[in-house]
């Protein structure tokens, strides 16, 4: 059962090194760190946000606060052709069933490569800066370009 | 299943092919190798058991020794026994990954023989590669002879995959002087091998698909420190496991192995500190000394270089008759003291008697050290304890060509 990507178990919970800190008699011996919550014989087949996820799985920490610029993602022009799905080095483009959702802003770098390679015309991804508000860039967002010869 | 492999109650082995029967009882799962002088024999003796059947397990040939370990560091993180052989460029080599498998807490085994590290390129025995190692996180176990070779070898599985120690282990030989020479040597029977050092008993399996694992994970300024505290902590606690193996190996074939070997100590008025194949010419010297001379020398050899025996160091200093004792180190000290001479120094700075504390840089590059060198050092040593101070400068070179070479003087006396 999906529990749908808003209500989403705990990812994006806490930043990268936040949990609760112990002492050195209890860190894992190794640095071994179990990516699940008990057994988990079919993770792969799994959705993400469907997968039981140990807090010591980067799924679950946030790296939001690295990025200064990010990628705003219009779904009026987007025509799912997955190439930013498939370019973003970070797994952080969210596309179910082959559709385009938007983009994980909990992992998201920044990188900017998912707008280098959207073939649309206005681009459906574009980079702002940080600080910039979703709705108020989507209302301005480019008109679409003509081909000059 | 692997092939018996017959051996008489003795075999006339060299070191190399002492350790490489060792690894071959221990019926390793991966051992990913690259062959390097002077340690190429083990690698090559283990890798005709494999083709002649021998070996029930996986010989893995790689493109460089940073290949073999990291190859070793994948099939121990898999689950399995693992083992190589290197030798100088090669260890060097390998460093970076040396750090990688012991902060992952793998138990991988590793026979060493020693040698030189250019430039200028050199394949002789000296302890530049295993004083490489010595911040590496590894335990490192030195062997003498080629029986000790074949011997320590056993017992590093033992003490390694102990569930309380999951450290990877070296058994150092020196090269040629052990590596290369054939000597008498007592193995045991393949089943009584193989039961002394008993199945792997593996922990977080990577292979296990149901429980998929990060092994070394990332961990910056506030994990890190924690995971590298609990880690020396391993390597220290390990001293008691490395007693209780060389006793249960006592037990078995009545050969006694200790954390730091003595000779002689008792009644010694000078002692001297060193590893490896010089220790055997040392003792040698000190029986002659004693004999010739009636000066009572003792030596001191650290078996185990890391964890360092600090505890039995000082113990086997702690002689009321001890005046003066020289640490000799067979490796380019490289702008300091030599490393034994530091550390066994930190070790009698604790004692009550305080020896008089010298060090000689010997050896390098293979440079004979020969019985007479051994006794003109006591002599000195006694020259020492008699005027009660350093009559020398405290660190100097033996058997170099050229003007003397020496650094630093007393402020003793």
């Amino acid at each position: 059962m999906s529990k749908g990507l808003e209500g989403n178990d705990n990812r994006g919970a806490r930043e990268l090194g936040a949990e609760k800190k112990v002492g050195w008699d209890e860190v894992t011996q190794g640095v071994v760190l179990n990516s699940f919550v008990g057994e988990s014989k079919n993770a792969s087949f799994l959705k993400p946000e469907e997968r039981a996820y140990s807090d010591f799985n980067s799924y679950t920490a946030t790296v939001a606060s690295w990025r200064v610029i990010k990628p705003i993602y219009n779904r009026d022009i987007c025509i799912d052709c997955q190439n930013c799905w498939v370019w973003c080095p970070d797994t952080s483009i969210i596309s179910r069933d082959k559709q385009m959702l938007g983009i994980d802003y909990d992992h998201c770098k920044g990188c900017g490569v998912c707008v280098e390679v959207c073939p649309t015309n206005p681009k459906s991804l574009l980079m702002f800066n940080e600080a910039a508000d979703n709705d108020v860039e989507l209302e301005n967002w480019p008109k679409k370009e003509k081909k000059t010869k | 299943m692997a092939k018996e492999f017959e051996l008489n109650e003795v075999e006339v082995w060299d070191g190399n092919y002492a350790a490489s029967q060792a690894l071959r009882q221990a019926q390793i799962d991966v051992v990913a190798a690259y062959p390097i002088t002077p340690s190429t024999p083990i690698v090559e003796g283990y890798g005709a058991y494999v083709a002649n059947g021998y070996v029930d397990g996986e010989f893995v040939m790689v493109e460089s020794e940073h290949g073999a370990m990291s190859g070793c560091v994948g099939a121990a993180a898999a689950g399995g026994r693992v083992a190589t052989a290197t030798s100088s460029q090669g260890f060097a080599l390998m460093a970076e990954v040396l750090y990688q498998a012991s902060g992952m807490r793998l138990p991988i085994v590793m026979t060493v023989v020693n040698r030189a590290l250019a430039s200028p390129l050199n394949v002789r025995g000296d302890h530049s590669d295993m004083y490489l190692g010595r911040d590496s996180g590894w335990i490192q176990i030195d062997a003498f002879n080629a029986q000790e070779a074949y011997d320590l070898a056993l017992c590093a599985f033992r003490i390694g995959e102990h569930l309380d120690v999951r450290l990877p282990v070296m058994m150092h030989q020196d090269g040629f002087t052990t590596s290369h020479k054939a000597q008498n040597v007592y193995p045991l029977k393949d089943d009584v091998a193989y039961k002394f050092i008993g199945d792997y008993v593996p922990v977080d399996d990577m292979l296990d698909f149901s429980r998929p694992v990060t092994h070394g994970a990332q961990t910056e300024e506030d994990w890190h420190y924690e995971h590298k505290a609990k880690q020396h902590k391993a390597l220290m606690d390990s001293r008691t496991v490395i007693d209780d193996v060389f006793a249960q190996f006592k037990e078995l074939t009545g050969r006694e192995y200790n954390r730091v070997e003595t000779y002689m100590m008792e009644d010694a008025e000078v002692a001297l500190v060193l590893l490896g194949s010089s220790v055997e010419t040392a003792v040698l010297a000190a029986k002659q000394i004693r004999e010739e001379e009636g000066l009572k020398v003792g030596i001191v050899a650290p078996r185990c270089f890391r964890p360092f025996p600090y505890d039995l160091v000082r113990d086997a200093l702690d002689t009321p008759s001890l005046k003066a004792v020289c640490c000799m180190d067979k490796s380019a000290p490289g702008g300091a003291m030599g490393a034994l001479f530091n550390e066994v120094s930190a070790s009698a700075y604790s004692t009550k008697a305080r020896p008089i504390m010298t060090n000689y840089i010997y050896g390098l590059g293979g440079r004979d050290f020969a019985v007479d060198e051994a006794k003109r050092i006591m002599r000195e040593q006694k020259a020492h304890a008699d005027a009660g101070h350093i009559t020398t400068d405290i660190q100097q070179f033996s058997g170099l060509r050229g003007p003397k070479l020496g650094f630093f003087q007393t402020r003793r006396g």
